[in-house]
Order: C-alpha cells, then sequence, then structure tokens
C-alpha cells in the first residue's frame, strides 16, 4: 500500500510491517518485553495469510538465535527478535552465526539487563555483544526502525558481506510508542531486497560441511576473515543506504551529524536520546550558543573515519552512554570514539556521561547541563571530571 | 599429501569444506595389528563390512567372483571384525 | 521389514568416510555410518559438540558425504528443526523442489543434559527431525566425566567413586512428549536398528531414537569388545529393544533368558571397583528386573 500519509505506528509494529513485506520465510521468537508486540503481530501476518512463514514457537531465545542459524543455512530468509535477558541466553550462538557468514536479520527492543528486574530502555544488553562480529545498527525513530530493518537484509545478503545484522531501537521508548510512519510499496521493498538463493547452503545435492573444528593452523585465519568481512562491510552499508535514500527519501548515514559546522562543543549519542540532544541543540542554537550533536546510527563496524572528520575543530567532546562497563574507566561508547581520536593524534579533550539507565528519563534540562560542562571545558581545556553519572542521586 | 596452508581469503566463505577425510587422513599408520582374511574359508557372510567402524572394509567384484578386502590405508586395527567373524577367518597380525 | 539381510544393508552407499579421527572401534563412528547408509543420500545430518563431531569435522576434512551442520554443544534438536522448517517454508513457496531428512547425532551429554531443553522444545512442537542420542553415558569427549545418562556404580573421572545415581530415563522423556516414534537400538542387533532408523525417518517425526554406544577408552575395554559389550546390554537386560510407536510399545529383540548383570560389567573397566561388592551388584540386578519386568524379558538363566 502507498501511503503519501504516513500511518501512526510503534516502533514494533513498523518493523512487524517491514517483516511481512520482506517476505521472510522463517521466523523463531520467543516473547520478551518489550519486544514481545513485534512477534505478535506478525504471528498475526502469518495467521491471517498475508506472510507466507513458518512461525516456530521455540522454548527459549537460544533456541530462537539457534534455528534462525541454522534455517539461513538451509538458504531461507529469517527473522527473529529479542531483548535484555533473551539477548544474553543468545551471546553464544551470536558469534557463531557471524563466523558461519549467515544472514540472519534480529530486531533488539533494547532494555536494561538484570539485577534488579527492569523492563525499561538502556543499552546494558547490547554492549556485551559488541564484540559478536555483527553489523549493529542504531534507530532514533519508528520510522528509521522501519528503515533500517529493510536495509539490513540488503547489507545481509550482499554476497560479499554475508554477515548477521542487529537493527536496535531504544525498548519502550521506541517500541511502544506510537509516531506517524511512512511505508514502502510491497513491490518496492521486493525490489529494493531481491530474494537469492546462497549457493554456500546445506544442500543434499552439493553436501557441504558447515561448522568445522578448527585447529590452531586454521581458527585465526577462520576469525580474521569474518572480521574483516565486519570492517569491510562498512562501504556496503553506505552504499544500501544511498540506494535505499532514492527510494525512498529518507537515508541516515553512518553517522548524523546536527549543526557540527562551527560547533565548539559536541555530544554524541546513540538511539532515541539522539533526538532530545538534537531539540536541546536546535533550541541552544537559537541562543546562539555553538553547540552541535552526532547520532550514532552504526555501532558495529564503528565508522571511525566518518566520526572523525566531524570533530576535527571542536575543543570539546561529550559521549553519551547508555550502559556501564563496570571497572572499566570508561563507557563503551566512550571508548572506542577516544579510540578513533588517538589513533588520528587527535587529543579533543572528552567527558562522557552516563544517562538513561534502566529507563531514567533524559530531558532538555539535563542535555543543557551536559553542554554546560562541556562547554567548561571548551573554555578552560581543563578535563576536570572525565564522568559524569546523570542524574544519579547521591 | 599437506598442501601449503590457506590464507583467511583462500578459505571459502564461513569455513565451509567438502574435502573428504579420505583423501587426506590416512589412519592406518594408527595400526599395531593387522587383519588378515584367508579368503579360502570367507563365507563372504559382510559382518565384518557392517561392524567396521572406519569404515574400510568392502565388497570387491572382479570378473564373477566377489572378495571381502580391508583398505589399510584407513584400518586403525580395532579387531572388531576378527572378533565378529562368524567363521573366525580374521587373524589379527602384529605389524 | 526393509533390511531382511545384512547385504541388503550392505550394499546400501556409505555416506561417512574413512579417515576420521574416532578411536579405534568406536561405537559412535558405527552408529553414524549404519544411520547415513540408512538416511541415504537426501540428508541433512546435525550434530551437537561432541566426540563425533570434532573427530569428523576437523577442518578442512570431513567424513560426511551429506550435508552437515554444527552450531554448539546445547542446541542440535533447534538447529535440526530450524533447517526442516526452512526447507518445509522454502518448498511451499517454491524457492525450492527437493526436501531433505534432517537427522541429529547427538551424545549423551548434549542430549539428556545440556541439550534437553532444546530437544524438549523440539519434540513438543512436532517437528519432523529423527533425533539420535548414541549414549555412552558420560562426556567422552573432555575425557570421561560423568553425565546424567551415567549408569549406577560407573567410574568417571567425576564419579571416582562410582556414579551414586540411576540414569536418566530419556527414552520416557521422549515418550512422555508423545513423539510419533521412539526405539532404542544395539549395534550387536544392527538389522533391528537399522529398521528402526528407516521408520523413524519414513515416519517423518518428531522420533527419536536411544542408541547405546560403548566407548573404549571411557568404558575401559578392549576395542575389539564394542559389538560384544553392545550385545551383553540387551542380554543382561539392561538395554531392552523395543520401539514406542502411536502409544504402545512393543519389544522387538525378545530375551527369553537374561545373563546377569555381571556378565555385562566385568569387560568394563569402569565398574571394576563395585565387581567384588555384592550389595552394589545387586543394586544393579535388580534395576535390570525392574526393567525386564517393564518390557516383558525373560528370567534371569541359572
Amino acid at each position: 500500500m502507498k501511503t503519501v500519509e504516513p500511518i501512526l505506528l510503534s516502533g514494533n509494529l513498523a518493523e512487524a510491517y517491514a517483516i511481512k513485506q520482506l517476505d521472510v520465510d522463517v521466523v523463531a521468537a520467543y516473547p520478551i518485553t518489550p519486544q514481545t508486540t513485534i512477534i505478535e503481530k506478525i504471528s498475526e501476518y502469518v495467521a491471517d495469510g498475508e506472510l507466507d512463514a513458518n512461525f516456530m514457537l521455540v522454548e527459549s531465545e537460544h533456541s530462537a538465535i539457534s534455528s534462525c542459524l541454522s534455517a539461513a543455512s538451509a538458504g531461507a530468509r529469517v527473522f527473529t527478535s529479542t531483548s535484555s535477558q533473551g539477548l544474553l541466553l543468545m551471546h553464544e550462538i551470536l558469534f557463531i552465526t557471524s563466523a558461519l557468514r549467515l544472514p540472519v536479520v534480529m530486531a533488539v527492543a533494547n532494555r536494561s539487563v538484570s539485577a534488579p528486574i527492569n523492563i525499561w530502555c538502556d543499552h546494558g544488553d547490547i554492549m556485551p555483544q559488541r564484540d559478536v562480529g555483527w553489523i549493529q545498527l542504531f534507530a532514533e525513530s519508528a520510522q528509521e526502525a522501519y528503515d533500517k530493518l529493510i536495509q539490513a537484509y540488503r547489507i545481509a545478503e550482499d554476497p560479499e558481506v554475508r554477515l548477521p545484522v542487529m537493527v536496535n531501537t531504544d525498548g519502550i521508548i521506541l517500541s511502544h510508542t506510537y509516531e506517524p510512519v511512512f511505508l514502502l510499496e510491497d513491490s518496492e521493498v521486493a525490489s529494493f531486497v531481491p530474494w537469492k538463493l546462497y549457493p554456500l547452503r546445506l544442500d543434499p545435492e552439493n553436501p557441504l560441511t558447515m561448522g568445522a573444528f578448527g585447529y590452531p593452523e586454521y581458527y585465526f585465519e577462520t576469525r580474521y576473515q569474518s572480521a574483516k568481512a565486519l570492517e569491510d562491510s562498512i562501504n556496503t552499508i553506505s552504499e544500501v543506504d544511498e540506494k535505499f535514500g532514492e527510494i525512498s527519501g529518507r537515508k541516515y548515514g553512518t553517522v548524523s551529524p546536527f549543526r557540527c559546522e562551527d560547533a565548539d562543543v559536541i555530544l554524541i549519542s546513540m538511539g532515541s536520546i539522539s533526538e532530545t540532544i538534537r531539540a536541546t541543540v536546535r533550541k541552544l542554537r537559537e541562543k546562539g550558543e555553538k553547540v552541535g550533536m552526532i547520532s550514532l546510527k552504526l555501532f558495529r563496524p564503528f565508522p571511525f573515519k566518518e566520526m572523525i572528520s566531524l570533530v576535527q575543530d571542536v575543543k570539546a567532546v561529550g559521549v553519551v552512554d547508555r550502559a556501564f562497563s563496570p571497572g572499566a574507566a570508561v563507557g563503551p561508547v566512550f571508548n572506542d570514539i577516544t579510540s578513533a581520536l588517538y589513533l588520528s593524534k587527535m587529543s579533543v579533550p572528552c567527558v562522557n556521561f552516563f544517562a538513561g539507565l534502566g529507563g531514567r528519563d533524559v530531558r532538555m534540562a539535563e542535555v543543557e547541563d551536559m553542554f554546560e560542562k562541556l562547554k567548561e571545558v571548551a573554555n578552560t581545556g581543563v578535563v576536570k571530571e572525565h564522568r559524569y553519572y546523570v542524574g544519579l542521586r547521591g | 599429501m599437506k598442501k601449503e596452508l590457506p590464507y583467511w581469503d583462500e578459505m571459502e566463505q564461513g569455513f565451509v569444506t567438502r574435502t573428504l577425510t579420505e583423501m587426506i587422513n590416512k589412519t592406518g599408520t594408527w595400526r599395531t595389528f593387522k587383519p588378515v582374511i584367508d579368503h579360502s574359508r570367507c563365507t563372504k557372510c559382510r559382518w565384518c563390512i557392517i561392524y567396521c567402524p572406519e569404515p574400510c572394509i568392502h565388497m570387491e567384484a572382479s570378473n564373477s567372483d566377489e572378495k571381502v578386502i580391508i583398505d589399510y590405508d584407513f584400518c586403525k586395527g580395532c579387531g572388531i571384525c576378527a572378533e565378529e567373524c562368524p567363521v573366525k577367518v580374521i587373524d589379527m597380525v602384529e605389524e | 521389514m526393509p533390511f531382511k539381510s545384512i547385504k541388503s544393508l550392505e550394499e546400501r552407499p556409505d555416506f561417512f568416510s574413512p579417515g576420521h579421527g574416532l578411536c579405534p572401534g568406536c561405537g559412535a563412528a558405527q552408529i553414524a555410518r549404519i544411520v547415513t547408509k540408512v538416511a541415504g543420500k537426501d540428508t541433512i545430518i546435525v550434530t551437537p559438540t561432541g566426540c563425533l563431531e570434532v573427530s569428523t569435522t576437523t577442518y578442512p576434512a570431513t567424513s560426511w558425504k551429506v550435508p552437515y551442520l554444527h552450531v554448539a554443544f546445547e542446541n542440535a534438536a533447534a538447529a535440526a528443526s530450524g533447517i526442516k522448517v526452512a526447507y518445509d517454508a522454502l518448498i511451499r513457496k517454491k524457492k525450492i523442489s527437493k526436501d531433505a531428512n534432517l537427522v541429529v547425532l547427538g551424545g549423551d551429554g548434549g542430549t539428556a543434559d545440556i541439550g534437553l531443553q532444546s530437544l524438549s522444545g523440539a519434540l513438543e512442537r512436532g517437528e519432523r527431525i529423527t533425533y539420535i542420542c548414541y549414549d555412552n553415558e558420560a562426556y567422552m569427549n573432555t575425557g570421561i566425566q560423568r553425565s546424567g545418562a551415567t549408569p549406577y556404580g560407573a567410574w568417571t573421572t567425576t564419579s571416582p567413586a562410582g556414579q551414586k545415581t540411576l540414569k536418566k530415563d530419556l527414552m520416557g522423556m521422549a515418550m512422555a512428549h508423545r513423539v510419533k516414534y521412539a526405539a532404542t537400538a544395539s549395534i550387536a542387533y544392527v538389522r533391528d536398528a537399522a529398521n528402526k532408523v528407516e521408520k523413524a525417518i519414513s515416519l517423518g517425526g518428531p522420533s527419536f531414537i536411544h542408541w547405546i554406544q560403548p566407548c573404549t577408552v571411557g568404558w575401559r575395554y578392549d576395542p575389539k569388545l564394542t559389538v560384544k559389550i553392545s550385545k551383553l546390554a540387551v542380554k543382561t537386560g539392561l538395554w531392552p529393544l523395543y520401539e514406542y510407536y502411536e502409544g504402545v510399545t512393543k519389544l522387538t529383540v525378545e530375551v527369553p533368558k537374561r545373563l546377569p548383570v555381571s556378565e555385562y560389567l566385568k569387560l568394563q573397566g569402569r565398574f571394576r571397583q563395585i565387581m567384588n561388592k555384592p550389595e552394589e551388584l545387586a543394586k544393579i540386578q535388580s534395576y535390570a528386573d525392574g526393567l525386564a519386568g517393564k518390557f516383558g524379558l525373560g528370567p534371569v538363566a541359572q
């Protein structure tokens, strides 16, 4: 259905709609809040005959990802989605999926991890998955979740890439909030992501062994092969985004800067918090303050070059981490940003803000306060405190 | 023949493989005792073939006759064939 | 019965290549070979992590002439079902035309312990897979540690004083899932086993076969005795050969006169420490007597 007018959809329902249009063959999933409404909606599509897929109602997320992996190894287009503890339970199999080069696509409605149990948004579930070898895209709206999921299949199934992709959307905030979403025509989606039977599949006509045992003289090369594919995939990711822009008028980039041109200070963030930061930048700019922000759209592979080019002439950089990395000097996103700066021989003062854990709201006033701290660093050139815990009591 | 080890980009995507172990791994070197069939008394009942775990025993047809053959390239010398031979015509001989 | 003679089984082509790294006399190799012979070309094999997996797929070589997938230790049933479900979808959507049999070959650790949850899920969902457990009664690949399938009295590296509990009733669990077909097997009764594999596959599944697999290293016996010990397990009543189909359990190999369990135990070094303990032997004998009563085996021959 062509919609010139947008339709009101939650992030989850927009993603479910994309899956229907993508004509996936196998869905295997297990309920967990806040992801569940995606698979409920897909169940309806399957039951109503709107999506010709086999839906496996498995007994755990571990089996969900295992079944998706193996269904992909048979040549099917697959989908699963999860959150929080479910993603942690999948952890082991995520490494195997990328090493076997299987184009599994998963929607993650990002949620905190226990304990204490908490069903609201943060990035505590995704950060332990940094090194699993998956492409990790971040959306900051329901529209973007829909668009990214369509892009994800084209990226994953590219013969050069052949890697699994996660589309991250902030749980509750994006998964459950209804927003106007522009949808593509079914035929547009079908021609944007055409299905092809992959030759290296489990097929009795052409028997092959998948998942062999690797002695030390082979292990290094096998792991390097998938790591290199992940690093190189950034080109395909950008190309797919460009091509998607041509059919939809919407493209996002691997990093999305806002008012960075002449900014003295910049805040970098991922996910829905970027919307709040963008609004704050707009407000502060009206007051004449030279502030900017960058929304990180691609977390793995990390867009080092793109990021560096944006912060070259900045006096202070702030990085928002929506997850802890206990015992580490800094948060996970900060770690990547500062590595990128170091490798480019840039010594921009950086400050790490931990914010929005377990669904704690981050308001514009708090973002303004972050900018205040960055401005102080910019003015003095001194980082008094390199970590701030935004809104933490005590 | 052990070929030179492949570079990472020479391995197939996802390190799938199709080279059979029989092409590169001759397990016959593991053997201490070697099964020897007395063909004159062999009834060709096929029990040795069925129970061989490798498998490295097979029936070979020649002219109008057929004969049970052990492939010593792979036989590890476990002795199951000799033990299970119903007419006891396989001897385990030390090598 | 499809396999009326040994010849008819022998004549089926092999899909299991020699040159694998399994021990001389390995029972798992025998099982893998017979299963692939029976299942035939249009079969996909899935194994969890274990001896069979590491010894037959050392990159860059493989012993499998049919498609093969290994993912991890605890998810073979989920992995096999994923492939089957994918085949169903792809055939229905006319993306491919030819179907395949899905057969899992899992050890007892990957089946009775760490893989039990995914197996239960697959059986409950009615997945059309055949799950075969080659049961060597311990974690042999990691060096003979006890599993939930280790029998009473058996030495392992983590039960040095002998296993203190009875082994898990995997068949009971499979039947409790109302599977399409379930059966026990022993390589010493290879036609019985082959017929069961054929039946399990042809019925579509979910099917479960519990196959006793003597392990030369872990059970501590001379490799030539693998078949003999497999036979004694049946003859002593410790491994009754039966099948379950349409709610009915039926013995497939009669044992009119049982041998005392000591005949089976004495050949295996893992039971050495209990061979001079009559009270321990009596416990195992009584376990066998219980199975005999349940499945209709004969009395112990005097």
